[in-house]
């Protein structure tokens, strides 16, 4: 198996899923000669034409808007924000259109689309490079919501997410774009969307993270074991639906749980989970959920570390747990 | 900038201008008997909502001949992305009364099984994707479609309609510019019928035309009489086959008049006065088509007593039908936001039941 970044795993899946299926499109802003600014659709428009990886005028409503016009005719587009912080003139589009449309339609009309977006901080992108906006979408019913974290379960749920016949937020973590790599697998393969991983068994607690947060939940699971902590680590992956026998299961046994999330505190997806857990494991859990977020702020730019969650901000959470 | 001329192939009092119309003498019934179901459903849906019987309605009075006429140009594989007023766009394309009815009842019979508030109508039988009430939003979905067919190797022609207040929207301009860029086969159809409920047209753009706008995105837009039945039809039919031979999108500005309120909500004496909208009246496109059909030798005053009455059982056989309907089952409440009811909804769903039966 080749070894790949988490890019290049997006560029993998895109090319193994254009090459099976005619109907897959390519869509966006720079998407096409240029590749993507992160390069993540290099080498498609040559290997399929400006037809099927189109650079599209600069008007995410229109790149999702139309993406949509191609769904329900029997396309799968694959449109792609640039960055996520530019998604919200497509607001409208995603939340009232295309979540809506097979509920609205009596089924009639689907919206099989796949909306890959770069998500997230820690590339000194200032507050509109780097924003973690997934709790708007998290709300909207008629929309999976999918957080890869590495470049293996990268590949499968976009390979997944393509497939998919509802449509599909992909929220790529771009501060580990290039800072991960694993072996992944080549030609076709699928991770199943609303499926967990269990990245790392433990007892003592249970730390919830998805995208880039996962791998600040795997350093702090690390230092904390050194501490002769257990932590136990679950890679979310799908926040829509997402999977809760995994969660009730894992908090169940360890009786904690602390949630990493980079977006902002108030009303983010740590809330919702945080919420569930109460709900589900309150007479098996020891301590409360703990989370730990950004800021109630912009995200900013000089000061991006100190505002993402690290490994030691985690570690502070674990102890508030175990000393509970 | 000069106005651009406005097409007409009737004048008000009826009397042909230019070229004959290329349809024979049964489409130009079947036009009519479209328009005169549309004015007719509409004053029975009235009624309905009146008694209470339907939760809203949108009538399109005084519009019957820019839905009917453009919708005549279409084929039957050709897609329909409409607005609030184009209910004679399916009405002419076949669109049974029946599933009119259901639908603006909310019944499980309907095509959109109850899902959507009256005059959203949607129907895949007859390639008919409802509007959503945000307005303008069902513009790119129209190229998108558009651009896929041509994709395909279909020669499939999308018709986006919208009205005049759309125009202002952002979704109009994206959709009008990718449309341009990527010379899709669609063909936007802006009834200008001078008011977005109650905002005349002249505080919705300081364009002399509607149909000028299009010329900014690289095609041509044509300023059509809407009350003329037979100029909407002519103006749609070249710009449909423009779109089919791949030359491209057109706009169409449908010069035409709202009559009523803008819905069964609306009171339009707080803002408009009724002499504008007598002045109207007197350009009804019924009854300059029937002027036309009787001086054509088409029809003799006669026979259109006779379709109205075979109209209005038709009304009275579906609406019956329809007030028998059921509302949709409980469960269907969480069918259809995906594919397969998730675990989380089916769980909200099993507690919303034992509440209920509480």
């Amino acid at each position: 198996m080749p070894e790949m970044t988490l890019v290049d795993s997006v560029n993998d899946a895109l090319h193994t899923a254009m090459d099976e299926d005619d109907r897959v499109v390519v869509m966006g802003e720079d998407v096409g000669v240029n590749g993507g600014v992160f390069r993540a659709t290099e080498g498609l428009h040559d290997s399929y034409g400006e037809e099927r990886v189109i650079d599209t005028p600069l008007a995410e409503a229109g790149i999702v808007g139309t993406a949509l016009g191609m769904a329900m005719y029997g396309l799968r587009p694959v449109p792609e924000i640039q960055f996520m912080d530019f998604i919200y003139p497509g607001f409208d589009q995603i939340v009232n259109e295309i979540a809506k449309l097979r509920y609205r339609s009596g089924d009639q009309y689907e919206a099989p689309m796949v909306i890959r977006t770069p998500y997230g901080g820690g590339i000194r992108g200032g507050h509109y490079h780097s924003q973690s906006s997934e709790a708007y979408f998290t709300h909207t019913p008629g929309l999976k919501i999918v957080v890869p974290s590495t470049p293996q379960d990268t590949k499968g749920l976009l390979l997944s997410a393509i497939e998919d016949p509802d449509p599909v937020m992909f929220l790529e973590p771009k501060r580990v774009y290039r800072a991960v790599s694993d072996d992944v697998p080549e030609g076709h393969y699928t991770e199943p969307i609303g499926e967990a991983r269990l990245a790392r068994e433990g007892e003592d607690v249970t730390l919830i993270a998805y995208g880039a947060m996962h791998h600040v939940a795997m350093e702090a699971a690390e230092r904390a074991a050194d501490e002769g902590v257990s932590c136990e680590v679950v890679d979310l992956r799908t926040l829509v639906p997402f999977d809760r026998e995994t969660l009730e299961e894992s908090v169940t046994k360890t009786g904690r749980a602390v949630i990493v999330q980079e977006a902002p505190r108030t009303a983010g997806f740590a809330a919702e989970l945080s919420a569930f857990l109460h709900e589900e494991c309150i007479l098996h859990m020891i301590a409360p959920v703990q989370r730990v977020t950004g800021l109630d702020t912009p995200f900013p730019y000089t000061l991006e570390e100190e505002y993402l969650p690290t490994p030691t901000r985690v570690l502070d959470a674990i102890d508030e747990t175990l000393t509970y | 900038m000069a106005v651009a001329d406005l097409e007409q192939r009737l004048d008000p009092q009826g009397e042909p201008t230019g070229d004959p119309p290329s349809l024979d003498e049964d489409e130009l019934l079947r036009i009519y008997r479209a328009m005169a179901a549309t004015r007719r459903v509409d004053e029975r849906c009235m009624k309905l909502q009146r008694q209470g019987r339907i939760g809203f309605y949108g009538a399109s009075t005084g519009e019957e001949a820019a839905a009917v006429g453009s919708a005549a140009a279409l084929d039957e594989e050709d897609w329909v992305f409409p607005a609030l007023r184009q209910g004679g766009v399916m009405l002419y394309r076949g669109w049974s009364l029946e599933k009119w009815f259901h639908h603006l009842f909310g019944n499980e019979e309907a095509a959109e099984k109850g899902r959507s508030m009256p005059c959203h109508f949607s129907d895949r039988d007859v390639n008919q994707v409802s509007w959503s009430s945000c307005m303008a939003t069902q513009l790119p979905h129209a190229v998108g479609m558009a651009y896929a067919a041509d994709y395909q190797g279909d020669d499939t022609v999308a018709a986006a309609y919208l009205g005049d207040g759309a125009t202002s929207e952002g979704d109009f301009h994206t959709a009008m510019n990718f449309a341009g860029v990527w010379d899709a086969p669609v063909v936007f159809i802006c009834n200008n019928n001078h008011w977005a409920i109650s905002v005349p047209s002249e505080k919705q753009t300081a364009s002399e035309t509607f149909a000028q706008k299009a010329e900014a995105y690289g095609f041509e837009g044509h300023r059509v009489d809407g009350n003329d039945v037979l100029a909407m039809y002519e103006a749609t039919r070249e710009a449909v086959e423009k779109a089919r031979r791949g030359e491209g999108p057109t706009m169409i500005e449908a010069v035409t008049y709202r009559i009523r309120g803008h819905s069964t909500s609306d009171d339009p004496s707080r803002y408009r006065d009724e002499e504008e909208v007598e002045d109207w009246r007197r350009k009804d496109p019924l009854h300059r088509y029937q002027k036309y059909l009787v001086m054509q030798d088409v029809a003799a005053p006669d026979d259109f007593e006779a379709i109205h009455e075979e109209i209005e059982a038709e009304i009275e056989e579906a609406l019956a039908a329809a007030e028998e309907g059921s509302p949709p089952d409980l469960e269907s409440t969480v069918e259809d936001v995906y594919d397969e009811v998730p675990p989380h909804l089916a769980d909200q769903m099993a507690a919303l039941k034992n509440q209920l039966e509480e």
